[in-house]
C-alpha cells in the first residue's frame, strides 16, 4: 500500500512499517480504516513514536499532522465515557485504554470501526441500535419507602446488597460487549429481537435492585433473545471495566427465567401465593403511551436456536 | 445554500451532562416539548468524569452537619465572591437532589444503618460527599440519562449549535446547528433555551477537561448579549497526572486525599503543613500526629491540611515544584499506599486504581503517585437570576459550570454535582414558567440563520489557509504561559494581543474532506468559543489586581478587600465589530469590562460567618 502511506511534515519522509526510521528516529506506523458506508479500506500512516502513549493520542497526531479529516469518536480520554470503542489488531479495545508499548514492538498497528455497527465514516459507527434497545427496558420501579425510611429521609440499604447491582452500574456503555456478540456481529437480522450483552447487565442490575419491584423474566426470554446467548463469555473478555457479564448477569438472568418457567413448585407457588413484582407486561401497561416501555420490537422473535460461537 | 431542517419546541436545553438532564428532566415533567441537544453521544458528556460523589448536608455520617454549615463552607471557599443566593439554595436543596437520584435508581455506597454514606473532601468541614467508590460522576449521568429516556425527552445527539437567534423583540427564539455525523445543518424554533454546556478547559495545554470543553455556551451567551461573571476565575485542579505525558492533566480525585492520602515533596515531607493560610489556621492540623487522628474521628483533631481548598492545595505544590523539590517529571507526590491496606485502596478508589494502573503502569497500592495542577473548572460564566436561572437575556437560561456566581472565586470539590442537579431542575422550572408565561409562537429572522450557515461552511470553500489545529495548538500554548495557574500583569497584556493575533487566523482556516463527521472542520467551528471564553478570561484577570480564590496575580499577591466586593461584568454591547470568524461573531474585540457591587448577603445569613469567627 505504498501509495496510500503518508508520512508526517515533521519526519521528513523517514518510514518503514513500524521500524526504526532512516534517520535512527524511531516510527510507528498505523493503518486506519478511512471509507463510509459505501466503503473504503485500510491507509497506512507514518509518524515519530513517543514514550508513554496510548493508540488514541497517536490517531489525536495524525489527525493533526496528516488528515484532519480523519473521523474518530472520543471524549474522556480515561477510560471512564467509553466513546473510542474500536478494534485494534482485531481485537476491540477502547483506544485511550490501550497503550501503545503493549502492542507487539515494530509491527504495524492496525485500527478499524466496530464490526457490529453500520460505519458512518474512518472509525465512527452507528450505535443507535443500543439506545434503541436502552428504550425498550422498562424503566426503574422503586418499592415505596417504609414509614421508617420516610423517617429517616431515605431508602435503607446494606452495603452487601448494593454491590451487587453497582457491579453492572460501572457500565461505560462502551458497546464492545455488543460488538464481539456473535448473535447480532455475524447476524444482522438478530437485532431487532435481541437486547445484547450491555442490556442483559442492564436488566440484571434491575432485577438485583434492592428496590425494584418488575419482574423482567417474561420480557428478557419473549422479546430481547435471552435464549439466543449460548455463554462463550467473548463480553466478559473484552469489557475494560472487568464486569463478569456472562457470570454474574447472563447466567443468573437464564436461571431466573428457567426457575419462573419450568420450576413446577415455583410455578404453583405462583399460582397460589401473591406475587411481589408486578411483570413487565405490567409495567409497559401503566407506563405513558410515548414511553419506551410501550414501543414494541418492530419483528417478533422466530425462536430460531442461537448461532453456533467459535 | 445548503437546505437546513428545522425543528418547532417550546424548550431546547444545550448540553447533556447533569444540569442540561436534570433541567430536560424538569421541563418535561411540565408537559412542555423538550429537546435535549448534545455535542456526543447521550451519556458521554463531561459530568462522566466526576470521581469523588456529590455534597449535600444529608447528616448521615455526622448528624450535627446541615445546610447552614455547607453554605459557609461554600462561601468561605469561594472566597466570599459567591452569589450568596445561589450558595444558599445550593445548600438547602441538595439533599432533596441526591435522595431524590435514589428514588431513580441511582445506588450509592452505604452506612452501617444502610442510609447514604458520605465522604470527606476539601474545605468541606463535615464528610458530607454522597458516592458510589470513585466513579460518582457515572452513576448521577446515567440514573439522569435512563430516568430522561422512560420519561420520553427527545435527544438530538451529536448535534453541534453554533449561534442563538434572536426574535424581533431581542429574545431568544431559536438556534442553529449542524449534525456532526452527516455535516448538515438543523435549526429549532423554540420559547426558551436552557444553556448547560459544562467548561472551557480546552483552551488550557493541560486540563482534565474533554474535547467538547470549549466553552460553546460561555460564547454563545457572549453574543446573544449576556452579562458574563468571574471570568477570571479558573480552578487547577490540585492533582492530575503528570506522566506519562499524554495522559498529563487526566485527574486524580480528591477523594484520595480525603481517604487519607497524603502529599510529600521530593524530600519525602508533608509540605502541606508550611502552607496554611490564616482563614483556616483555626481549623486545620499542625502536627502530623493531629491530622492523623482526624480521619477516624472529626472530634480528635483538627482537619489534615491536604484538605484545604483546592486553590491553596495547588497554589502549595506549584510552590514545592519551583522551590526544586518537586518529582522527577514535575509534580509531587501523592501517597495513599503507606497509609492504607491495598484492600482498602482498591475497594475505595477503584477506578483511580485501574487509571494508573492501565495508563501509567503504577500500582497505587504500592507506589506513590505523581500528580501536579491540571485545568479543571471555570467558576466564572453566564450571570444568572438565582431563583430562576435566567440570565439577562429574555428566553436564556443558563445551569452548571456555563452559569457564574455558585462558586465564587473558587468551587469546593463535590459542590459541582449539587450544583447540577440543584441548578438543573431550577433551569427547567424556571424555563417553563417562562414558556406558560409566553403567548404565541416563536419565530426567528431565516437571514439571520443563513448567516450562520454561510459562515460555518466558508472554511471548505478557502483555497488556501491555515490547518484549525495549528491554531488550537498555538492557543492552548498562549493560555497555559500566559494566563496559567500564576497570573502576572505583563504576560496577561502579551495574550490579550495573541488572542487578537489567533482570532484573525481563526477566521482564516481552511479545512480538507467534506461535512460528514469532520473533526477538522468539527474543530474550525470551535474556535470562535474558545477565543471567546480565552478573551474573558484574560481580560478578567488584567482587571482583577489581586489574588483571590483561583485567580492569582503574581504582582498583587493579597487580596483586597475592595475588589473583593465587586464582580467584574463583561458583555458585548449591540452593534459590536464582527471578527468574520467560522461562526460569523462578534469580534472578541467588542468584549467590555466594568465593575459591579455584589449582591448584598442578608443579615441573618451574614451573621453565619460573624459567630463562626474562627
Amino acid at each position: 500500500m505504498a501509495d496510500d502511506t503518508t508520512t508526517p511534515r515533521a519526519d521528513g519522509g523517514a518510514g518503514g512499517a513500524g521500524g526504526a526510521g532512516g534517520a535512527g528516529e524511531r516510527t510507528v506506523t498505523m493503518r486506519l480504516w478511512r471509507g463510509d458506508a459505501s466503503g473504503g479500506d485500510f491507509v497506512d500512516y507514518v509518524l515519530p513514536a513517543v514514550e508513554g502513549e496510548v493508540v488514541l493520542d497517536v490517531v489525536h497526531r495524525v489527525q493533526a499532522d496528516l488528515a484532519p479529516d480523519l473521523a474518530c469518536r472520543w471524549n474522556c480520554k480515561a477510560g471512564k465515557c467509553g466513546s473510542c470503542s474500536t478494534e485494534i489488531n482485531g481485537e476491540p479495545r477502547l483506544m485511550c485504554m490501550t497503550r501503545m508499548d503493549t502492542l507487539p514492538p515494530d509491527e504495524v498497528v492496525t485500527v478499524a470501526p466496530m464490526k457490529t455497527f453500520p460505519v458512518l465514516r474512518d472509525l465512527v459507527t452507528d450505535v443507535s441500535y443500543n439506545y434503541e434497545v436502552a428504550k425498550r427496558i422498562p424503566p426503574f420501579n422503586p418499592r415505596p419507602k417504609t414509614d421508617d425510611e420516610v423517617a429517616a429521609g431515605g431508602y435503607r440499604m446494606q452495603q452487601i446488597d448494593v454491590e451487587r447491582s453497582q457491579e453492572f452500574r460501572k457500565c461505560i456503555e462502551c458497546y464492545l460487549c455488543q460488538d464481539v456478540c456473535h448473535v447480532i456481529r455475524d447476524h444482522e437480522e438478530n437485532k431487532t429481537a435481541y437486547a445484547g450483552p450491555r442490556f442483559f447487565a442492564r436488566s440484571a442490575e434491575l432485577e438485583m435492585h434492592p428496590l425494584d419491584a418488575t419482574d423482567r423474566r417474561e420480557l428478557l426470554q419473549e422479546e430481547q433473545g435471552l435464549n439466543k446467548c449460548n455463554i462463550t463469555k467473548c463480553c466478559t473478555e473484552v469489557c475494560p471495566e472487568h464486569i463478569k457479564i456472562t457470570d454474574n448477569a447472563i447466567i443468573p438472568l437464564k436461571e431466573r427465567v428457567v426457575d419462573a418457567r419450568y420450576d413446577p413448585v415455583a410455578w404453583l407457588g405462583r399460582k397460589i401465593l401473591r406475587r411481589t413484582k408486578g411483570t413487565a407486561a405490567e409495567a409497559a401497561a401503566t407506563a405513558p403511551a410515548h414511553g419506551p416501555a410501550a414501543v414494541q420490537p418492530e419483528v417478533e422473535v422466530t425462536g430460531t436456536p442461537g448461532p453456533q460461537h467459535r | 445554500m445548503p437546505e437546513i431542517e428545522s425543528h418547532d419546541v417550546d424548550v431546547v436545553v444545550i448540553g447533556a451532562g447533569g444540569a442540561g438532564l436534570r433541567a430536560a428532566i424538569e421541563a418535561k415533567a411540565r408537559g412542555l416539548r423538550v429537546a435535549l441537544v448534545c455535542k456526543s453521544l447521550l451519556g458521554k458528556a463531561h459530568t462522566v468524569m466526576a470521581e469523588g460523589g456529590a455534597a449535600a448536608a444529608l447528616g448521615n455520617v455526622y448528624p450535627e452537619d446541615n445546610w447552614q454549615v455547607h453554605f459557609r463552607d461554600t462561601m468561605r471557599g469561594g472566597k466570599m465572591l459567591n452569589n450568596w443566593r445561589m450558595a444558599q439554595l445550593h445548600a438547602q436543596e441538595a439533599p432533596d437532589r441526591i435522595r431524590e437520584l435514589e428514588e431513580w435508581g441511582a445506588l450509592f455506597d452505604r452506612t452501617k444503618d444502610g442510609l447514604i454514606l458520605q465522604r470527606d473532601f476539601g474545605g468541606h468541614r463535615y464528610a458530607r460527599l454522597a458516592h458510589i467508590g470513585d466513579r460518582t460522576g457515572l452513576e448521577l449521568i446515567r440514573t439522569l440519562q435512563q430516568k430522561a429516556v422512560a420519561d420520553g425527552v427527545e435527544v438530538f445527539m451529536e448535534l453541534k449549535v453554533l449561534r442563538l437567534l434572536h426574535d424581533d423583540s431581542g429574545a431568544v427564539a431559536g438556534l442553529v446547528g449542524y449534525w456532526r455525523p452527516s455535516g448538515s445543518f438543523v435549526s429549532f424554533t423554540t420559547k426558551a433555551v436552557v444553556l448547560a454546556t459544562g467548561g472551557v478547559g480546552k483552551s488550557w495545554k493541560y486540563t482534565s477537561n474533554s474535547w467538547e470543553s470549549t466553552g460553546d455556551g460561555h460564547a454563545m451567551a457572549v453574543w446573544a448579549g449576556a452579562d458574563m461573571i468571574d471570568m477570571e476565575a479558573v480552578q487547577f485542579h490540585p492533582t492530575g497526572m503528570v506522566w506519562p505525558l499524554s495522559v498529563r492533566g487526566i485527574l486524580v480525585t480528591e477523594g484520595v486525599r480525603g481517604d487519607g492520602g497524603v502529599l510529600r515533596n521530593a524530600e519525602g515531607r508533608r509540605f502541606m503543613f508550611d502552607y496554611i493560610p490564616p482563614m483556616f489556621a483555626a481549623e486545620t492540623a499542625d502536627s502530623e500526629e493531629e491530622a492523623d487522628k482526624w480521619y477516624a474521628d472529626h472530634s480528635a483533631g483538627r482537619r489534615p491540611p491536604e484538605l484545604l481548598p483546592r486553590d491553596e492545595v495547588a497554589r502549595s505544590i506549584n510552590s514545592e515544584v519551583k522551590a526544586g523539590r518537586g518529582s522527577p517529571h514535575g509534580g509531587v507526590f501523592l501517597d495513599i499506599a503507606s497509609r492504607r491496606s491495598a484492600e482498602d485502596i482498591r475497594r475505595r478508589l477503584p477506578s483511580m486504581y485501574h487509571q494508573f494502573k492501565e495508563l501509567a503502569g503504577v500500582d497505587i497500592t504500592v507506589e506513590a503517585m505523581e500528580v501536579g495542577p491540571t485545568c479543571h473548572y471555570i467558576m466564572g460564566g453566564v450571570r444568572v437570576d438565582a431563583d430562576t436561572t435566567a440570565t439577562t437575556v429574555p428566553g436564556l437560561f443558563a445551569a452548571g459550570e456555563v452559569a457564574g456566581g455558585m462558586h465564587g472565586s473558587n468551587r469546593l470539590g463535590g459542590n459541582s454535582l449539587s450544583d447540577l442537579l440543584v441548578f438543573g431542575r431550577r433551569a427547567g422550572m424556571g424555563a417553563a414558567d417562562y414558556v406558560e408565561g409566553r403567548s404565541g409562537s416563536a419565530s426567528v429572522d431565516r437571514a439571520a440563520m443563513e448567516e450562520v450557515v454561510r459562515a460555518a461552511t466558508a472554511p471548505f470553500e478557502r483555497e488556501s489557509g491555515e490547518n484549525p489545529y495549528d491554531v488550537q495548538h498555538d492557543l492552548q500554548e498562549t493560555m497555559q504561559s500566559l494566563v496559567g495557574i500564576i497570573r502576572t500583569g505583563s504576560e496577561l497584556e502579551e495574550a490579550m494581543g495573541k488572542l487578537e493575533e489567533l482570532e484573525e487566523r481563526a477566521a482564516n482556516v481552511a479545512v480538507a474532506g467534506g461535512p460528514q463527521y469532520n473533526p477538522g472542520w468539527n474543530l474550525a467551528t470551535d474556535l470562535p468559543s474558545m477565543l471567546t471564553v480565552s478573551r474573558c478570561t484574560t481580560q478578567g484577570a488584567i482587571h482583577r489586581t489581586e489574588s483571590r480564590g483561583g485567580h492569582t496575580r503574581d504582582d498583587y499577591p493579597a487580596p483586597d478587600a475592595e475588589l473583593g466586593k465587586v464582580n467584574f461584568v463583561q458583555r458585548v454591547p449591540a452593534g459590536g465589530a464582527r471578527s468574520g470568524g467560522a461562526v460569523g461573531t462578534p469580534s472578541i474585540r467588542s468584549i467590555t469590562i466594568t465593575p459591579e457591587p455584589l449582591p448584598v448577603m442578608p443579615d441573618e445569613l451574614q451573621a453565619l460567618f460573624d459567630e463562626e469567627a474562627h
